[in-house]
């Protein structure tokens, strides 16, 4: 794996090659850090006043108010890093309401002896989404923990966004009748962590497709502000994000089986791993419930992005068995596809 | 994907669906010995197809389910302890015991690890030279050779501190236990593909000829399960019992000779307990006294185990294909996977979790 803007932006010259217990006291090695790790990447004129809080323009309206943790481990894998996933997680769950993500915050939890080297480099990837996404990081806090107590670094986001007026999402809101619509391929996000995890290799590299979706929302409300729904299925994948639309509108949902569009090499994994794409986590990609009349053009709008070239319709609100979503299987009958219990196991044979 | 989407394909499962329409006159039972067999059926529907007068059992190939309660309790007591570091596959991990599961040791703080290969826990042994490291042997014929060559190489490469929980069962005598019970419905097999790769198919002619059951060694995609069934009562039909071999592409008649002699090498034929059947004998392998350094249950005297079973559950019976899981009273109510009364309900490849998963109430 490389990466060019390591290269391109090399590592500040810190006192320590390492982070230690004390760039988390408060004191000149906490400046020093935040002075030349954080703030040159992050830096607008709200961070810029080094507040203890930021104070930001309310233009009135609904605003939409989201928080998130990031564990993942590893935390470089194909596709992405910690900081990426960090960024465009908060940004898609604000997103998910229709509301354009404005500011983030976010805080770092830094294990002793995490080497500056591997920070820089998730710092810069989150500097990357945040611009891609047109999102400030506008207040921020990072605290350092015994070597032990945390794994590498944990990084939590939260942030908000305005809604605009006439859009009200909602997983109550199905309809019968109404389309299911997913914006692309899924599981890559999760194969690609669980193979490096398990250090399984492929001819061809699974990565993740973490990124933003708030514009590719955008340009769906512009064709219509109606849609009913949106998630992005991350954990738990596309199967829970479904089973929550259906038991919050007491709605059944109709799968049809051909139609859910998975990568070859991701499928690969799956079977290899004896997991089901649909209960794998995607961070690049949404499900969105739309009345059948705008389904074909919200559609296009879709693949016009480049986050949802592979859009396609893969089902139908109806109201045969609520609560319940089925999927049709290739002989014609029809199976459940449940809620997942825990984490998914491989299983033995 | 090539080699899988070609048994995979509708149009010529539709075809086979067709052809088992027009060739069954009778009704028949026939058992699915295993569970991946049973999880491939009831994810594509094919129960539901199916013509009216053929009934599938499950049958008792899932090593999740029939691993006894004992076992499961032993392997909670030394994954407990502090100078082990316990590895499993992923879906031993959430079978309940007596009292509590391999999670719920992890939470309190004992090392347990998910591995998908036992050659992962050898080298989690060489890497943690001051801890014992015990892998959890369960499985059919399939699994048999890996877990064997584990044992060889550590012993090969003098690991002392490597060993091995065995619960191992085979396929041959339960089809036998289950055919010779005076309940006994079952009136044809599937048998396994997977374990037929390893040990090939003749084992089974003596089953075929004694108890005049056709026995046809079977696939897992959608289309060979159909194949599988549709060869299954064109025999029964014409009122043959001959072994067939319908998964050819994978199954030789002698099997896969080296791993056969890894396992003689390394495992010998014991008296195994069956959860829910009861012990069958000659049904399962241990680890031969040349290699005693390696078995677990020689290791860790855990002392005497009282296992209770949940009263509710009748999984015993669901594995011998004499009840289905909608005939459970805790059936989706007491028992569900999140909180499972039996192991039936914990693997994916068992019976009462595959109903549960993919057709619970669209039945109803």
């Amino acid at each position: 794996m490389d990466f060019p803007e390591a290269l391109s932006c090399p590592v500040p010259i810190l006192s320590h090659d390492t982070v230690q217990l004390a760039h988390g006291a408060g004191g000149k090695l906490s400046n020093e850090m935040i002075d030349k790790i954080f703030l040159p990447r992050f830096m607008n004129s709200t961070l810029e006043k080094m507040e203890d809080q930021a104070v930001l323009e309310n233009p009135g309206g609904r605003i939409a108010f989201s928080t998130d943790t990031f564990v993942v481990d590893p935390i470089f894998f194909p596709g992405g890093d910690i900081g990426d996933l960090a960024i465009n997680g908060t940004v898609n769950d604000i997103a998910m309401s229709g509301a354009i993500p404005k500011y983030l915050s976010v805080g770092f939890i830094l294990e002793e002896g995490l080497p500056f080297e591997t920070l820089h480099r998730i710092v810069l990837s989150m500097e990357k989404a945040a611009k891609l996404a047109g999102v400030q990081i506008v207040t921020g806090d990072t605290k350092v923990v015994n070597r032990g107590s945390c794994d590498k670094l944990f990084i939590n986001t939260s942030g908000f966004g305005f809604v605009p007026n006439g859009v009200n999402i909602s997983a109550s809101n199905l309809e019968v009748g109404d389309k299911i619509l997913l914006s692309g391929t899924l599981a890559d996000h999760g194969m690609a962590v669980m193979t490096t995890r398990e250090g399984l290799s492929f001819q061809s590299t699974v990565e993740s497709d973490t990124a933003g979706l708030n514009h590719l929302v955008q340009d769906m409300l512009a064709v219509s502000t109606n849609i009913h729904a949106l998630r992005d299925p991350t954990r738990g994948g596309l199967a829970t994000s479904l089973n929550e639309f259906s038991s919050s509108s007491q709605v059944g949902i109709q799968l049809y089986g051909d139609a859910i569009p998975v990568k070859e090499n991701v499928r690969g994994a799956c079977e290899i791993l004896g997991i089901d794409p649909l209960y794998v986590a995607n961070e690049g990609k949404l499900v969105a419930i739309v009345p059948p009349e705008v389904a074909d053009e919200m559609l296009n709008a879709m693949r016009a992005n480049e986050h949802g070239k592979s859009a396609t319709i893969i089902g139908e609100v109806t109201d045969k068995h609520p609560g319940i979503v089925a999927m049709q299987t290739g002989l014609g009958a029809n199976r459940i596809v449940d809620m997942p219990v825990g984490e998914q196991l491989p299983r033995i044979c | 994907m090539k080699y899988l989407d070609e048994f995979r394909d509708p149009v010529v499962a539709k075809k086979i669906l067709k052809e088992i329409h027009s060739v069954t006159i009778q009704p028949w039972v026939i058992m699915e010995i295993c569970g991946g067999q049973t999880h491939s059926i009831i994810r594509n529907g094919i129960d539901q197809v199916l013509p009216k007068d053929i009934e599938l059992v499950h049958g008792p190939g899932c090593p999740v389910c029939v691993t006894p309660l004992e076992i499961i309790d032993r392997a909670i007591e030394i994954a407990g302890r502090s100078d082990v570091i316990f590895t499993s596959f992923g879906d031993m991990l959430r079978v309940p015991g007596s009292h509590k599961d391999l999670f719920m040791v992890r939470s309190e703080g004992g090392d347990v690890r998910t591995v998908f290969s036992p050659l992962e826990s050898l080298k989690i042994a060489r890497e943690n030279p001051d801890k014992e490291v015990v892998f959890f042997a369960v499985g059919f014929e399939t699994t048999a050779p890996g877990n064997a060559m584990a044992v060889a190489q550590a012993a090969k490469e003098g690991l002392t501190n490597f060993s091995e929980l065995v619960s191992h069962v085979l396929v041959p005598p339960a089809m036998e236990a289950l055919l010779s019970s005076a309940a006994n419905r079952v009136q044809g097999y599937l048998a396994a593909g997977h374990v037929c790769t390893v040990m090939g198919w003749d084992e089974y002619d003596p089953i075929a000829k004694k108890y005049k059951v056709p026995i046809v060694i079977t696939g897992f995609e959608p289309m060979d399960v159909l194949d599988g069934i549709l060869h299954t009562v064109k025999q029964l039909e014409a009122g043959t019992h001959n072994v067939e071999n319908r998964y050819a592409r994978i199954v030789e008649q002698g099997g896969n000779q080296p791993a056969q002699s890894l396992i003689k090498d390394v495992f010998e034929i014991a008296n195994r307990k069956w959860r829910g059947i009861g012990e069958i004998p000659a049904s399962g392998f241990k680890i031969r006294e040349k290699y005693a350094a390696f078995d677990a249950e020689l290791k860790f005297s855990v002392g005497d185990i009282h296992t209770e079973e949940p009263e509710a559950c009748i999984s015993g019976v669901i594995l011998q294909g004499l009840k289905k899981p909608h005939d459970c009273p805790a059936f989706g109510k007491e028992c569900t996977p999140q909180n499972p009364l039996g192991a039936t309900m914990v693997s994916s490849e068992g019976a009462c979790a595959a109903y549960y998963k993919y057709q619970r109430i669209l039945n109803e």
